[in-house]
């Protein structure tokens, strides 16, 4: 099939379109809407069948998701940030349920300050809950990994639900080539759900998430989730793999490019990995052996993968699109403690934190965090996390508050004036 | 809308492309911006690797000349002596090159003067792909027809009819400048000015929290400056209900000062509510540009050729 130019919403929307989902409880977030508007007007011009039900909130669009999919229809969500910490509590409950479908989230930085665009605390948020976690880098992996996410979800070794994840503006907005599967080849890689033992009926009262008092029954019933969802690494491979021969497109746990006699490797998820692409051309063409790892599996975390990939690498650049207030970038915490302690492991793990609201890694930034990471390698000496952040920005932000400062003496005389104590000539 | 047709038509030519709005929570009159990206497609697939913002355009277009006045737009950002900056704008290239001191090629869309309602704004999305194809070179003027066609369709045969002739008639108005754009080159990873990072100090709370502590301080803003339409009460006609233009302004920009409503020009996005609820017809809409121009004759005195620029 010929490409066409299509939005990473609407290839999210197509994804849904392709899997033939039975059901989709909405509600709108910027910038996620457009996903379930398109899917309304397919729906509404018969174009597709299933139905779609709005919700009065996030949590009630989780809880119906989760309780349709018991019930062993497919059952496909989106959401995006504020509203998926707004459904956090069933977020955990319905990945306790074991109830396998695909919520597409649209990451956006989260409040406060409120802001729109892409940023991973929202995501990553969930990380913790049993959602398993598909971070796509550009349009065509959205259509493609939310069909593969459902054979995940369904696989019955794992009956877990999947999150795609893809930026705000990055790619929700963006749009660009993408070759949509053919239908019949879609329903091939993907057949018709077959629920199994899944069948929640109102009229066969069951029960879906027992109560449990005493820590023992509960241990088990967590690390179940736990070792499902480990297990999804071998699953997905596999899927991947025959995706892969099925469609041609390489869909691995994670992406790795110009990673082959690498000493320097940059590691992030997300369209701003598409940055360091063109970056790492960019230093190879400059004779520099720099390369990209880029987990799309984020959970599981396929740590014995990224320890394989990062073999014979001396320095790793991790860039963090988020920030673990009061510890630093998730990232990079996860990915030391996956190294730590095994033999062969790259010296150097250096940390950036990039990209938080949307903020853009400049090429020259990209250069420069393998610089510092090549010079750390040379020195033996780990530099200390790094904001990416520059003095101009800096400047920006000293200009804003003295005018705040001068209005807010301005215009509250009743106010004590305050000293200003932030040393605002530093800049 | 102009991004969209210029990638569907770059696409129709052989190109590989992407292109993407981005704005923010305000919805009418707010700036918005879009970028496109192209390249040569080629049997490799991915030629365009990176997505986002572009750092440094071969190509800007300002479809408002007013925000080349505001900061927070950053219509120039990025803008170096290889970048070809086109202007929809009444004034000269002249002037512009004065206000600005660019040194980017800078050329002048001539903004039409018959457009005096919102019902003509529609077109510079066209207008603004039209000239944008001339001056890329490598868009044939039926390749940004059928773009138009398909981008529009929706819309219905009308509505696509003028928006092709308005873009190709912009496309035809910069025929001596076609392939005026040339690709720049990425950026040098051996040869560049590495970034001026520093480590964010750490600031007492009372200012690096990000409240907002003076009061009323939205005013500041000047959102009045997106207006193009503006607003006209002929008090004669005013039944001074004194409530039903000012309840219904959505951005309470019209006060009532001793019975009579009064438009706070500052702040009023020229939505024409206010407008469509008057009962007795009292308010009118004037082209903001004309306003202005009858503002400056009657602050200069002996210029003013008296015409109402309603009537005009």
């Amino acid at each position: 099939m010929a490409a066409t130019l299509l939005t990473g919403n609407v290839a999210a929307a197509w994804g849904a379109r392709l899997a033939r989902v039975d059901y989709i409880p909405a509600f709108p977030i910027t910038p996620q809407t457009e996903i379930i508007e398109t899917l309304g007007g397919w729906l509404d011009g018969g174009v597709m069948e299933g139905r779609m039900v709005t919700l009065e909130s996030e949590h009630s669009m989780l809880t119906a998701a989760g309780a349709a999919a018991a019930t062993g229809v497919r059952v496909f969500s989106a959401t995006s940030s504020q509203g998926l910490l707004h459904a956090m509590e069933m977020i955990y409950t319905v990945a306790g349920w074991r109830a396998p479908f695909v919520l597409v989230n649209v990451s956006r930085g989260l409040s406060a300050p409120i802001t729109l665009e892409a940023d991973h605390n929202d995501v990553l948020a969930a990380r913790d809950s049993g959602f398993l976690q598909i971070h796509c880098a550009d349009c065509q992996e959205v259509v493609d990994s939310v069909l593969m996410a459902y054979r995940l979800a369904e696989d019955p070794a794992v009956r877990l639900p999947v999150m795609v994840n893809l930026d705000g503006f990055y790619l929700s907005f963006t749009r660009e080539p993408v070759t949509l599967p053919d239908p019949a080849a879609a329903n091939e890689f993907l057949p018709p759900f077959d629920p199994g033992m899944i069948r929640f009926a109102a009229s066969a009262p069951e029960s879906q998430a027992v109560a449990v008092l005493g820590g023992s029954p509960y241990s088990y019933f967590r690390y179940e989730t736990h070792l499902a969802a480990q297990h999804a690494v071998t699953v997905y491979s596999g899927i991947a793999a025959e995706f892969r021969a099925r469609f041609g497109r390489d869909r691995g746990v994670v992406e790795t490019y110009r990673c082959d006699d690498a000493e320097v490797v940059f590691y992030m998820i997300g369209s701003f990995a598409t940055k360091a692409r063109e970056a790492v051309d960019r230093l190879r063409d400059a004779g520099q052996r720099v390369g990209l790892l880029r987990p799309r599996l984020l959970r599981p975390y396929p740590a014995d993968i990224i320890a394989d990939a990062l073999q014979g690498v001396q320095g790793v650049a991790v860039i963090d699109q988020n920030l673990s207030v009061g510890q630093g970038g998730v990232l990079h915490t996860e990915l030391c403690a996956a190294l730590y302690g095994r033999p062969q492991a790259p010296a150097v793990l250096a940390s950036f934190i990039g990209g938080l609201g949307g903020r853009e890694i400049t090429p020259e930034e990209f250069y420069q965090m393998a610089a510092v990471t090549r010079e750390a390698v040379a020195t033996g000496k780990t530099p200390p996390p790094r904001l990416l952040y520059t003095e101009d920005e800096l400047r920006e932000i000293r200009k804003l508050q003295s005018i705040a400062l001068v209005e807010r003496d301005e215009t509250s005389p009743t106010r004590e004036r305050q000293q200003h104590t932030g040393g605002g000539d530093e800049a | 809308m102009a991004s969209r047709v210029l990638g569907t038509a770059l696409f129709r030519s052989g190109f590989t492309v992407q292109d993407a709005p981005k704005y923010g929570a305000e919805r009418r009159g707010a700036p918005i911006f879009s970028t496109v990206r192209a390249a040569r497609a080629t049997a490799e697939g991915d030629t365009i690797k990176e997505r986002g913002v572009i750092h440094r355009p071969d190509l800007v277009v300002v479809a408002d000349d007013t925000l080349l006045a505001v900061p927070a737009a950053g219509t120039l950002q990025g803008v170096t002596a290889a970048t070809v900056v086109l202007v929809n704008s009444r004034e000269t290239a002249e002037t512009w090159r004065h206000r600005l001191n660019l040194a980017a090629t800078l050329l002048i869309l001539p903004a039409t003067e018959e457009a005096r309602d919102r019902a003509e704004l529609p077109h510079i999305g066209a207008t603004c792909a039209g000239a944008a194809a001339c001056l890329l070179g490598v868009i044939e003027p039926a390749a940004l027809e059928a773009a138009i066609g398909e981008e529009l369709a929706s819309l219905g045969t009308e509505v696509v009819a003028s928006n092709r002739d308005n873009a190709l008639a912009a496309f035809d108005a910069m025929t001596a400048h076609r392939g005026l754009v040339v690709e720049g080159t990425a950026v040098s990873a051996t040869d560049y000015i590495p970034p001026s990072w520093i480590e964010l100090p750490v600031d007492d709370a009372s200012i690096a929290a990000p409240d907002i502590r003076a009061i009323a301080n939205s005013v500041q803003v000047r959102t009045g400056l997106w207006r193009t339409l503006r607003p006209v009460i002929d008090y004669d006609r005013c039944g001074k209900c004194w409530w039903i233009c000012s309840s219904l302004c959505p951005d309470s920009a019209i006060a009532v000062e001793q019975d009579i409503p009064v438009i706070d020009y500052d702040h009023c996005k020229g939505c024409m509510i206010c407008v469509g609820v008057c009962p007795p017809h009292a308010i009118g809409s004037v082209p903001e540009y004309l306003a202005q121009q009858q503002e400056q004759q009657a602050n200069t005195p002996g210029e003013d050729d008296g015409s109402d620029p309603a009537d005009r």
